[in-house]
């Protein structure tokens, strides 16, 4: 990539910053050197200071102490704003653009070109042409932003903060939503920008992009840092220690155990010629008590779709469906949860959490709802099962009180899956269970998957990480443009051959 | 494509509407009921075009109503118990509207309370001015005021387009060129999209929020002037519920009422169709003049639901990257 960086002055350079909330050290003393050119990994679990090093860089919150330098001069931004002006642009995760204006208003929102008052639209949309394609895009910049896709929204945002003349771009978790054609597309932007003197610092939870795409890496852990390295010099495991901070339990690496080849157990919940047209094209699906059968596939391609109609969150318009033996009907999510299935949506935040209610509450409702208006949980009773799961799931901090919009990404998650154990399900079905959240956390819901199975609960569970789903499932069903493509069993979940099936160009036997 | 599709169906229905109209009446289609159609509506236009901003960005003006009947007593007054001279009333008026608006917008921005409220407040206090100054009903009898009454431009067809007609076409279209073609305009688009993301681009999202409520009642003061050349009187009790009308005028001309999407022109149109219904069932003669608000309740309904529709049917997957050209 871009070594050999030929100034000596770095182009942004952090000393000794710290910030504390109510007392509590979020940061404490953090340095961070960005050199012209670099595209440099800001790694850390949740909690280790990450998104407040940033808020604290760009004067979304102001330090207690430290120095902030750019190109050798110190600056002290007040706002994002203020950080824009000077230099410094960031690109959230739920990219912050106007959904309903067109490309071009967004990329020139605040600075059209104007002529006597009135905005020139012919000169906006065709610097915005210019600008886009500079970043490989060539679309109708004239369309409202909502009617692309995220990375699409990404990239837009992106040229904005470089068009704005950013010398220095700071990426929060962009690639979370994007499928990997699309992050690819985004690496090929951020290579060119890198070389263009353009410094970028990218936080992920993904390491394989880390490794992909950067020159180096610091890592934060509980609001200190660690070190900075060079990528290329860092082994893996290396990084993973420093980000724990402990031995990685390497759960993730290896492929599980087969504790039950699939022919031993009966049957729970068996899907026969399912499907809904124009949604999912019909599927055979059989899931057996004990087992873990992995959704993979790209963005898109139907793995949410196929859970969603399995918990009747969509009605299927054709196929049959058999729980524990005799023919059912799921057409809605109460029949669902009749049969004994619990659904986690991917979205968390939007389906999942009611973020304003307590972790109690948000606990209890899947069984409350179970059991009607006219029977209510007591609050004794409520309270019990909320503090077995905080102490079975290790929700932390453990407090069954808290609005539990105010925990961070995986504790919500266990929450979560608290939820749908306290209503003792069959079936579980899990969408996207680590999405966002930390490593740490990520091994603790891996963990917590096997040992549900190893209960004899059936699992159905979509993931876009293939290593993670290798390290669970004991089938996984591949899809690709919604359908069904590939069932891999045994010693065939390995992520080349799942790869291979996404990748495959004629669609294989199911 | 589909952010043009409620304005062309609320202009389709407005001359589907026109035509069945002069079928069934043969005097219906005619330069005089067109003029009267925009002399008739010209307050409610006029206030609607602010209201137009308003809800773009977001928001809701509940005050419009009582800010025209404020400015009506209060130009009575000063015209007939104080002897000021009409047009030094008019500009005093729009200065108070005008602060009055900025003071809403203010409220809304830095208390961060919602608009509603905070308009509502506005609703009481500009009514309960109005009551204070007079509560009965004073005639304006102004030289400026018979004259602008005598004056019009004679169309073909006996139409005559009055002052207060063309002064509702200008501010249509100063509002159109406002919100279509200038920074500002764009500025109200992008705060119904998100106040959040807006301010994080950069767009003083202060300053634009108190403009656009400034602008609402400062055309509604405009308005209410309006109101006095149509009906020679200022009156306490003028103009009561006439937010209502305005915001189901934009509603109909294809505004969405959570912001972020809408046309000047339609709100133009959603007038028209109010108009419409009126001069109907002023045809008629025998429906009861009632039959406006359920025939507008039914449409604004229809209306709230046709949108919903877009909205869902939008809500599909977004497309694929295309065109992305990596290299």
């Amino acid at each position: 990539m871009s070594e050999g960086v030929s100034s000596n002055t770095p182009l942004l350079e952090v000393r000794g910053l710290t910030k504390s909330f109510a007392g509590i050290r979020a940061l404490d003393g953090v340095d961070l050197t960005l050199r012209a050119g670099e595209i440099h990994a800001l790694l850390g679990e949740n909690g280790a200071g990450k998104s407040t090093l940033i808020k604290t860089i760009t004067g979304v919150l102001r330090r207690d102490a430290g120095t902030v330098s750019l190109d050798g001069s110190p600056i002290a931004p007040h706002s994002a704003e203020e950080a824009a002006t000077a230099g410094i642009a960031t690109v959230y995760q739920e990219v912050s653009l106007l959904p309903n204006l067109s490309v071009a208003q967004n990329l020139f929102l605040g600075r059209q070109p104007t002529r006597f008052g009135f905005v020139r639209e012919g000169e906006t949309r065709r610097r915005a042409r210019l600008l886009l394609r500079d970043f490989g895009l060539d679309i109708d910049v004239t369309a409202p932003l909502d009617s692309y896709s995220v990375a699409v929204r990404h990239l837009t945002a992106i040229a904005r903060a470089v068009d704005m003349s950013a010398r220095v771009l700071i990426l929060d978790e962009p690639t979370a939503s994007l499928d990997a054609n699309e992050v690819e597309i985004l690496f090929t932007v951020m290579r060119k920008l890198a070389a263009r003197g353009i410094g970028i610092v990218f936080v992920t939870h993904f390491l394989d992009q880390v490794y992909a795409v950067t020159d180096r890496i610091t890592v934060l852990r509980n609001g200190r840092l660690v070190d900075e390295r060079l990528t290329a010099e860092l082994p893996r495991m290396d990084l993973v220690r420093m980000m724990l901070g402990r031995e990685l339990v390497e759960a993730t690496a290896t492929h599980r155990e087969a504790v039950s080849p699939t022919a031993m157990s009966e049957p729970y919940a068996v899907f026969e010629n399912f499907g809904k047209s124009g949604y999912v094209a019909p599927f055979d699906l059989t899931v057996r008590g004990g087992e873990v059968v992995g959704l993979a596939g790209l963005l898109g391609s139907g793995r949410t779709e196929t859970t969603r109609l399995v918990f009747g969150v969509e009605k299927a318009d054709q196929g049959t469906v058999t729980i524990a033996g005799k023919p059912a009907s799921i057409s809605s999510p109460s029949e669902a949860v009749g049969h004994g299935l619990g659904y986690c949506p991917e979205e968390r935040k939007t389906e999942g959490i009611v973020a304003d209610l307590t972790v109690r509450e948000n606990i209890v409702l899947a069984l409350q709802a179970r059991r009607g208006v006219m029977r209510p949980l007591s609050r004794r009773e409520q309270d019990e099962i909320a503090n077995k799961f905080i102490r079975l799931l290790d929700i932390r901090p453990p407090d069954p009180e808290r609005p539990i919009g105010l925990l961070s990404g995986g504790n919500q998650q266990k929450a979560l899956l608290a939820r749908w154990l306290a209503t003792e399900p069959r079936l579980l079905i899990l969408d996207e269970p680590t999405r966002g959240i930390d490593v740490g956390a990520h091994a603790e819901i891996i963990r917590l998957i096997r040992q549900l199975c190893a209960d004899g609960m059936a699992l159905l569970v979509v993931s876009s990480e293939l290593e993670e789903i290798v390290a669970y499932a004991d089938r996984v069903i591949v899809l690709r443009d919604r359908a069904h493509v590939a069932c891999l069993e045994g010693d065939a979940v390995n992520e080349p051959t799942i790869l291979a099936a996404i990748a495959a160009d004629t669609p294989q036997a199911a | 494509m589909n952010r043009l599709l409620p304005v062309l169906v609320t202009t389709a229905v407005f001359l589907v509407g026109f035509i069945i109209c002069s079928l069934q009446y043969p005097n219906f289609a005619s330069t005089r009921v067109v003029a009267n159609l925009l002399t008739d509506n010209a307050f409610l236009g006029i206030v609607a075009v602010g209201m137009t901003f308003v809800i773009i960005s977001g928001g809701i003006d509940l005050s419009v109503g009582s800010v025209i009947g404020f400015t009506t007593v209060f130009l009575a007054l000063a015209i007939e118990r104080h002897d000021v001279p009409p047009l030094v009333a008019f500009a005093l008026v729009l200065v108070i509207c005008a602060a009055f608006g900025a003071a809403m917008g203010a409220a809304i921005q830095y208390f961060d309370l919602p608009p509603f409220i905070v308009t509502l407040a506005g609703l009481f206090l500009a009514r309960g001015a109005s009551f204070l100054m007079s509560t009965e009903s004073i005639a304006i009898n102004a030289p400026l005021y018979s004259d602008i009454a005598g004056y019009a431009i004679r169309l073909p067809g006996g139409g005559r387009l009055t002052i207060i007609a063309l002064m509702m076409l200008a501010v249509f279209v100063a509002g159109g060129v406002l919100l279509h073609f200038t920074r500002f305009g764009t500025n109200v688009y992008a705060l119904g999209g998100s106040r959040a993301s807006t301010a994080l681009m950069g767009v003083r999202v202060g300053a634009t929020t108190i403009r656009i409520y400034m602008l609402s009642s400062v055309l509604a003061g405009l308005s209410g002037i309006v109101f006095t050349f149509y009906t020679s009187a200022g009156y306490s009790l003028s103009a009561v519920g006439v937010e209502l009308d305005t915001i189901a005028a934009v509603v109909i001309g294809g505004t969405m009422l959570t912001g972020g999407y809408g046309f000047v022109f339609g709100t133009f149109v959603g007038v028209l169709i109010q108009g419409l219904i009126q001069t109907y069932i002023t045809f008629d003669g025998s429906l009861s003049s009632w039959w406006t608000k359920i025939a507008t309740g039914v449409l604004l309904f229809a209306f709230i639901a046709f949108q919903q529709l877009l909205v869902v049917l939008a809500r599909r997957p977004p497309r694929r990257v295309a065109g992305v050209v990596p290299s």
